[in-house]
């Protein structure tokens, strides 16, 4: 088949292209080794679950290990179950605690994983039992309002 | 005097009902150049001239607009993260309106008023001098020689340019945020990373310009083929062309932006 320089362009401007779309999945987006990594679930049930969303992290230690995968309202025990996949290459005791905290005072809600001391390992779809709820800002400044306000009349 | 109320009335029902008309032969018209793409197929090299024309000459006004698009984000997003001391979260301001709507969206602007008119143009000036009909007298159809391939060219084209656009927005938001005003280079791009997911966020941005580049050639080659073959008719189709094709992508941007953040809870 004869070249054309219309082909040269459009080889050129395809490639431009598609480059464009990779540089976004990889350097923009989190399409980067975090991808590609293996997970184990695990779960845990929390009395309140704050402002958290399916998809935020999982720290321990400040390091992410891993991510939340899902949300749901668990209509026995009227508490909040949330499934995390965490990493494979991170493993936790058993009686790991886990709880909902959050980055900064206006930051994002994530989870985080304190070790404990037990020898057997977290598997795959083991639960946490282990639980911290998020502390609600609102319920904290009222018990502070009450507790100052009880204070007053000793003067 | 009855009759002079009644004639608004009329002209309005008129106009009405025209419009739905038209919208009625312009899906007829979608279903048929699909239906005779299979030349696009056989024929690639149709399709490669059309490419050339309607995106490799598009590049040049998608690069630089781009480029000044992320600067402009990159200096409004200082200015306004600066009062609350956030500003190592430009990057993830430049990127996600970038990648989530300004990319597809201002991107297939562009192309509307770039390529959509020339093809309105052309295909309309085809009609006016005959040459459509003379294609017809051969045996070719002007649908499968014609307008398929120009079709075809804008769906390809449409992604690419926005993603072209994207990342050149990126780039110029780039420029003014870590070389220009000095924010940390690190923290720009790692929290970018951080807060643009390559499902939600990139990928929907493609599937955005995807419809669009659909839309946009759709009208451009029907308006075009639908032109009185006059050079008023000409003019006036290639105004419509501009006009609607941009009318259907914020439209249509409303439509996907609302039917893709529902699922993400």
């Amino acid at each position: 088949m004869e070249r054309t320089t219309i082909d040269l362009w459009f080889g050129a401007f395809v490639t431009a292209g598609f480059a464009a779309l990779l540089i976004l999945a990889m350097k923009v987006g989190n399409l980067g080794a975090e991808r590609a990594t293996e997970v184990y679930r695990v779960q845990a049930r929390f009395d309140n679950i704050g402002g958290l969303k399916v998809r935020g992290p999982v720290r321990s230690a400040g390091v992410l290990v891993g991510r939340v995968q899902d949300i749901h309202f668990d209509n026995e025990r009227f508490q909040a179950s949330v499934t995390m996949a965490l990493d494979k290459r991170y493993n936790f005791p058993k009686d790991t605690t886990a709880s909902i905290l959050t980055s900064g005072l206006l930051g994002e809600t994530y989870i985080g994983l304190e070790a404990g001391g037990e020898e057997k390992k977290l598997a795959e779809g083991d639960r946490i039992t282990l639980t911290q709820s998020a502390v609600v800002l609102e319920r904290l400044i009222s018990q502070l309002l009450f507790s100052k306000a009880q204070e007053e009349p000793k003067k | 005097m009855l009759e002079r109320l009644q004639r608004p009335i009329a002209t309005l029902g008129h106009k009405v009902i025209e419009g739905v008309w038209r919208v009625g032969v312009m899906a007829r018209f979608f279903a048929l150049v699909l239906s005779s793409s299979a030349t696009s197929v056989q024929r690639f090299r149709l399709v490669m001239r059309e490419v050339y024309f309607s995106g490799v000459l598009s590049l040049v006004i998608i690069i630089v607009s781009g480029l000044f698009v992320g600067m402009v984000l990159g200096l409004q997003g200082f200015e306004t993260l600066q009062k609350y001391g956030a500003t190592e979260s430009i990057g993830v301001v430049v990127a996600l309106s970038l990648v989530r709507e300004l990319g597809p969206v201002v991107s297939a602007l562009l192309f509307a008023s770039r390529a959509g008119s020339a093809i309105t143009a052309e295909i309309g000036l085809m009609k006016a001098t005959e040459q459509l009909t003379a294609m017809d007298m051969m045996a070719v159809s002007p649908m499968a020689r014609v307008i398929a391939p120009k079709f075809w060219a804008g769906v390809i084209s449409m992604p690419l340019l926005a993603g072209l656009f994207s990342c050149m927005g990126v780039f110029g938001g780039y420029v003014v945020g870590v070389v220009l005003i000095g924010v940390d280079n690190g923290a720009f791009w790692s929290q970018m990373q951080a807060a643009v997911d390559f499902r939600y966020d990139v990928l929907n941005g493609v599937v955005k310009s995807f419809v669009f580049g659909i839309a946009v050639t759709v009208i451009a080659t029907f308006e075009g083929y639908d032109a009185p073959p006059t050079a008023e008719g000409v003019s006036g189709a290639t105004t419509r062309t501009v006009v609607s094709s941009a009318l259907t992508i914020l439209a249509l941007d409303f439509i996907l932006t609302a039917a893709m953040l529902r699922g993400e809870g």
